[in-house]
């Protein structure tokens, strides 16, 4: 204001355009700092494909397996796990996999593989994040008496079957996650597969 | 050296910068506090007993302590058996960060008793559920830090938590992360969170708590302004003096709060898994969650919300949300109280029970947390609206409802509750 008590107008506009100004710039020097938090090049780069070889994998047996930082589950399902999914049809809440960002078309199946034996799972719920244990179908003691076998999540309880199929009424929203993969003889690749040949973002 | 020198030193400080002097008479020496503070007004000074302990107690862990994946859970246990006294200063940090939440916990709860969020004090609430969340905040990122078992996957479904959140969640998850899972990276940027960043935030918003507490004045059990009556100097007439008075009276609860504290310390530092859970014991493995996660009790009221509220449209943002909201509705307490008296000794029976309820739900969702949904068995028959059968999920049910009933159907029953006349002046 000057002397008279009157408000300046030009004054007034040439504060609020350089503190304008100066917030833009506040901002823009924000940043640096936000992208700092994103993932390095380095942490990028780590996400390449791991080959696997399954050939002392019993059937029955669950292999675990290292990518990208996550476990991958391989299991060669025996006769009955392949059975025990089947009956678990009504029991799913996506029993033909229809929610598309869950696996490869070539997995967009009852068994949610390219082989209906051979089982390839990201083994991390979709919950909230946690790594589901193998629960045979004799576990009906904790499981109770209709379990017929799968993967139990400790933390939040969520159930699914052998083909990583969540059971109604878990907390977790959508079936396990199967990733890119391409079998080769007795070698398992996984984060490529032969229609890309590249990982999926 | 006579005590005229000492006074000649201290004048010669003081008429270079009397703020100082100034500062101690508003703030203690002249700062008049209700005559009538009882039990439940140790927990304020205590609170900030317990942030100077951590203060402390983390200075000097941060001294051993590696923040890299590689050598993280190492160098705890390094500080643990080989640096001398190590043990203590970890076991102060560990114990302190459990009683920095009861001593917060119980001074949220004087608030709810005596009325001090309600107006003129919206703004001490404020500030002090801002703590509150802050606190919640430097407690996860300093559970990740040992890298143990616990630290990973409790910090894994916290992160997920927030990948939850409709479009925006996965991108969200990942940049907090810096990593597409757990990692090096998300430690890294933790420990600078914990030991620098939220540690400076916590201080400004305690600065902010008293200055924002001692413009209007302490609240008392009776819920009378004692600002109403003034003697001839301008001091209220039941009022007295912070320092010396409650400074000495804070001075013993200190005492009887170390005392209690040294014992957990020295005898039972883990407090059966409850302080330090045993799985953290246990290196973080990626490829491995434990039998059976929990939060630590501070968080497992919270934790049982989340659990209770069921999927709902491919999501498990509904459960996500019912949590957040759980801890914001807190801000709006001071406008959900329509009551006409602030002190529980004038409220009617409607508050009390509502209180009490409160009080039980809080504390039978914070028990269910610690444990599986499993817990209390299943119901013995099958109906079409039981997507499980788990009898704690439906207990931590009933119990979020009536959570939220306390806050939502707060401004019907405070509106009609019948109070009683409060004194003019505080009673005892």
């Amino acid at each position: 204001m000057n002397e008279q008590g009157k408000v300046d107008k030009t004054r007034r506009s040439l504060l609020i355009a350089t503190s304008v100004a100066g917030g833009a710039a506040g901002v823009g020097a924000a940043i640096p700092f936000v992208a700092s938090m994103w993932p390095s090049e380095r942490a990028k780069a780590a996400g390449a494909p791991v080959d696997i070889d399954i050939s002392g994998l019993a059937p029955g047996e669950l292999g675990v397996f290292e990518w990208r930082g996550k476990p991958v589950w391989v299991m060669k399902r025996t006769k009955e796990m392949l059975e025990a999914i089947k009956s678990a049809d009504s029991k799913v809440t996506d029993p033909s996999s229809k929610v598309k960002s869950q696996q490869p078309a070539y997995a967009a199946n009852e068994f949610r593989s390219a082989k209906p034996d051979l089982m390839v799972l990201v083994g991390v719920c979709t919950h909230l994040g946690c790594s589901p244990k193998l629960k045979p179908s004799d576990d009906k003691a904790e499981m109770g008496a209709d379990w017929n076998g799968g993967f139990y999540c400790p933390c939040h309880g969520s159930k699914f079957d052998f083909a990583g199929r969540v059971y109604k009424g878990s907390p977790a929203p959508i079936n396990l996650e199967v990733p890119p993969y391409m079998l080769t003889d007795s070698t398992l690749v996984i984060g490529e597969d032969a229609e890309k040949k590249g990982a999926k973002a | 050296m006579s005590t005229s020198r000492l006074a000649a030193l201290w004048n010669w400080f003081d008429s270079r910068m009397p703020s100082v002097a100034e500062q101690w008479r508003i703030h203690a020496s002249e700062y008049y506090a209700p005559k009538n503070f009882n039990f439940w007004y140790f927990f304020g000074a205590l609170a900030g007993l317990v942030l100077v302990i951590q203060i402390i107690s983390g200075i000097f862990l941060t001294m051993n302590y590696k923040p890299d994946a590689a050598l993280a859970f190492g160098s705890v246990e390094y500080i643990m058996r080989d640096v001398p006294g190590g043990w203590i200063l970890r076991y102060i940090h560990s114990t302190g960060a459990s009683a920095f939440f009861i001593v917060v916990y119980l001074h949220m709860f004087r608030g709810m008793l005596y009325g001090s969020y309600k107006q003129p004090r919206e703004l001490v609430w404020i500030f002090g559920v801002l703590i509150y969340l802050t606190l919640m905040g430097e407690a996860f990122f300093g559970y990740l830090l040992p890298w143990g078992q616990m630290s990973y996957w409790g910090a894994q479904v916290i992160v997920n938590l927030f990948g939850s959140v409709p479009f925006i969640g996965p991108d969200l998850a990942l940049w907090i992360r810096g990593d597409y899972v757990v990692s090096d990276a998300t430690l890294n940027r933790f420990f600078a969170l914990h030991v620098i960043a939220f540690p400076l935030v916590l201080l400004g918003l305690v600065v902010a708590h008293i200055l924002a507490l001692h413009d209007v004045g302490s609240n008392n059990p009776d819920g009378v302004e004692i600002k109403k009556y003034k003697d001839a100097n301008g001091h209220p007439l039941d009022g007295i003096p912070f320092h010396p008075y409650y400074t000495v009276k804070d001075m013993m609860g200190a005492v009887v709060f170390l005392a209690i504290f040294c014992s957990i310390l020295f005898f039972v530092p883990e407090v059966g898994g409850y302080f330090l859970e045993y799985n953290n014991f246990i290196p973080a493995d990626p490829l491995k969650t434990p039998p059976h996660i929990a939060p630590v009790w501070y968080f497992t009221p919270y934790y049982s919300i989340l659990r209770a509220v069921p999927p709902l449209f491919n999501s498990q943002f509904p459960g996500v949300l019912a949590m957040g909201v759980a801890t914001l509705i807190l801000f709006f307490l001071p406008w959900l109280d329509r009551g006409a008296v602030k002190s529980i000794r004038y409220r009617g029976a409607y508050y009390k029970s509502a209180l009490a309820i409160f009080v039980v739900v809080f504390l039978v969702l914070g028990y269910l947390g610690t444990e599986p949904t499993t817990v209390w068995g299943q119901f013995g028959f099958d109906a079409f609206f039981l997507d499980t059968k788990d009898i704690a999920t439906w207990v931590a049910r009933v119990c979020t409802v009536l959570y939220f009933a306390f806050f939502i159907l707060m401004p019907w029953y405070t509106a009609r509750d019948e109070v009683k006349p409060v004194p003019d002046r505080v009673t005892s």
